[in-house]
């Protein structure tokens, strides 16, 4: 992939922007002003932003609870997911989801979900569903190191490759379920492997590049819409911050978190700019300002936002339209 | 016009129909390809609608249920088949967690038209892991429906109605009414979801019942009959929603009332059916409320003692005794 400055600033400026989100929504928390868990993307985000740029409009998103940058990427608007941590009717889930449950039709971003491996078989029957449907589309399917261990995971590898379905898995590897680590949880800690005992084409990447997300991204995807089977791209990665507000960190060394820290994606590529003498044109001040605007309206927006009214509560439990 | 056939048969029927009405129904689960189903009802389909649509599926309750919440999603109508309400349990993650919740947590965006059939109840000396009545547990939770198809005419009309649903539907067939043979109107329109049926009229107690257990209940009005006692029996039908109006219009009239439910006492939907009649029509009774259920052990293996567990049309009788003695 020929990083030209289009290329550039457009994936700086996408992890700025879930960098600069994910700092205001800690404030927000601290301020009360958002509530329930959040779990923060923050040291991940290029893999979010190298895998949706490699994405049509008519592929399908499927994610976790650690959402934000994925939804973020996939283009659905920051003031939408923002009200939806204010539980207002503008967020895009109207308030029911919250920060662990993004949806959005518009984006065909299926979620948002906070059963570890719980969306692994929807990825599996929305691939089938297209497969069927003979349309040219894309599954692609989010997931932590700590879904590995679910059965979900094994039952979902095994119907993908047995019945070759046009899914992504992007396994971003973090190292750690919780306070958990890698080597506590699994025999086997090279993730690609074990996608790769199923038949399933795998690769590893450096997720902190989102430069090799990206190209990476891109192969695998070409490849899922070309041979309609699946693929696993595991992305080696960190996350600098606690699991959850709630988490207080006792289970990794901070000297650990600290040499992470040094491959921050947005330090890679800035460095990778640099290189390719992008950097000054690139404009990272502007950059900054262009980002902490859209964040400034999103919260104000979501601030703005009203509340469900009560007479709507119960609403959405079936679909409204009757059958016959 | 008018067909005698099997309940298997009329299952297999309301399957093919829709498949041939609609494309996008597909079939899915352990053994309903090649093998023809684990109770054979399936068997042909495969042959009929090739293995691109009635599909083999490996044993991973789980994925393939949670396929087919998928497949819902993006565009297609799938039915799953779960072997028996005991292996649902497997998938419980699947129809709980995304099943019932899709449509709520997207703020209405996303609705999940998907149908699952499953095996239910005891009575064939399978012991407690193949013998349970779980149906009251999924009638528990807002965003599934719950099906309890007694006669052969629901056994084929329920599959066409639950597909039609934009919303999750389960299916409860009892395993031992597959046999059952019965009429089947294939021209009349189909009774909608959510009603229930009274199947023998009577002025002195109301029996509430689902499934098999309303043939069980059938059979003890008739005895109760013969000692002058007319008990209307109703056929729920559906478990969510449930008919309340149906169950309040007939206790109106016969002012007694009693459910036969082969769930466990506690907690169940003869519990919820129970407490509903108390908030909605507690001065129309003229005896306290009565029900037969499963007796509260996991069901056993051996005749004498399954047969001593789940409801019989003796203890219904004696049921209703009680609640005729009653002032
Ligand atoms: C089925 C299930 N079990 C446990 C949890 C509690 N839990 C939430 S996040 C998490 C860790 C998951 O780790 P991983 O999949 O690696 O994702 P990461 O948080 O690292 O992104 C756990 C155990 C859950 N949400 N779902």
């Amino acid at each position: 992939m020929e990083l030209d400055i289009t290329l550039a600033r457009e994936f700086y400026r996408q992890m700025l922007l879930i960098r600069r989100f994910e700092e205001k929504c800690v404030e927000l928390y601290s301020n009360q002003k958002i509530r329930g868990f959040l779990h923060l993307y923050i040291g991940e985000e290029a893999i979010a932003t190298g895998v949706m740029q490699a994405l049509g409009a008519d592929d399908s998103v499927l994610s976790t609870y650690r959402e934000h940058g994925h939804a973020l990427a996939r283009g659905i608007p920051a003031k939408r997911i923002m009200a939806e941590m204010y539980g207002k009717v503008e967020g895009c889930s109207r308030g029911r989801g919250g920060s662990m449950h993004l949806f959005d039709a518009e984006t065909r971003f299926y979620g948002g979900s906070a059963i570890v491996g719980g969306g692994l078989p929807l990825a599996i029957g929305m691939a089938l569903a297209d497969k069927m449907m003979k349309r040219d589309r894309v599954t692609v399917a989010f997931f932590g190191d700590g879904a590995v261990a679910e059965g979900a995971f094994h039952e979902s590898m095994n119907l993908a490759a047995l019945w070759q379905l046009p899914v992504l898995f992007v396994c971003e590897n973090n190292r750690y379920a919780m306070g958990t680590a890698l080597e506590l949880t699994e025999s086997e800690t090279n993730l690609a492997n074990k996608a790769a005992a199923y038949k399933i084409v795998s690769r590893q990447v450096d997720g902190m590049d989102v430069v090799a997300v990206a190209e990476a991204a891109e192969e695998a995807i070409a490849e899922v819409r070309a041979a309609k089977r699946p693929l696993f791209l595991e992305c080696l990665t960190y996350r600098f911050r606690a699991h959850s507000m709630f988490d207080a960190e006792l289970y990794r060394e901070k000297t650990e978190v600290a040499e992470w820290k040094q491959k921050d994606p947005l330090a890679v590529l800035k460095m990778r700019a640099e290189t390719a003498g992008l950097w000054a044109q690139l404009n990272a001040d502007e950059l900054e300002e262009e980002v902490s605007a859209i964040v400034d309206e999103a919260v104000a927006f979501a601030e703005n936002g009203t509340l469900e009214s009560l007479s709507d509560l119960e609403k959405f439990v079936y679909s409204e339209e009757a059958a016959q | 016009m008018s067909e005698k056939m099997t309940y298997r048969e009329a299952v297999r029927l309301g399957i093919s129909e829709a498949m041939e009405k609609d494309e996008r129904v597909f079939m899915m689960g352990e053994d309903v390809g090649r093998y023809g189903g684990c109770y054979a009802v399936s068997m042909g389909l495969q042959e009929q609608f090739g293995p691109q649509r009635i599909i083999d599926t490996p044993l991973s309750e789980s994925a393939f249920t949670g396929a087919g919440v998928g497949a819902a999603l993006n565009g297609m109508r799938p039915i799953v088949e779960i072997m028996t309400v005991n292996f649902s349990l497997l998938a419980l993650d699947q129809i709980m967690n995304n099943a019932a919740t899709l449509l709520h947590m997207s703020g209405g965006q996303f609705n999940v038209p998907l149908v699952i059939r499953m095996a239910t109840g005891g009575g064939k000396q399978l012991a407690a892991q193949h013998s349970h009545s779980l149906e009251g547990w999924f009638a528990h939770i807002p965003g599934l429906k719950v099906l309890t198809p007694a006669t052969v005419q629901d056994a084929r009309d329920m599959i066409g109605l639950a597909l039609a649903d934009p919303d999750p539907v389960l299916i409860f067939e009892n395993a031992l009414l597959y046999n059952a043979k019965g009429e089947l109107d294939t021209a009349a329109a189909p009774l909608p979801i959510g009603k229930a049926l009274v199947h023998r009229e009577g002025k002195d107690l109301t029996i509430l019942a689902y499934g098999i257990n309303l043939f069980k209940a059938l059979e003890a009005a008739e005895t109760l009959s013969k000692e002058g006692i007319e008990a209307e029996v109703i056929d729920l039908r559906s478990l969510r929603p449930l008919d309340d109006a149906a169950i309040m219009a007939s206790l109106r009239k016969t002012h007694r009332v009693m459910v036969v439910d082969e769930g466990w006492k506690s907690g169940s939907i003869s519990a919820e059916i129970m407490a509903r009649i108390n908030e909605q029509a507690f001065f129309e009774l003229d005896a306290p409320m009565g029900r037969v259920c499963s007796m509260e052990v996991p069901i056993p293996y051996a005749k004498h003692l399954e047969d001593a567990v789940i409801p019989q049309p003796d203890k219904i009788v004696a049921m209703a005794r009680r609640l005729m003695e009653a002032i």
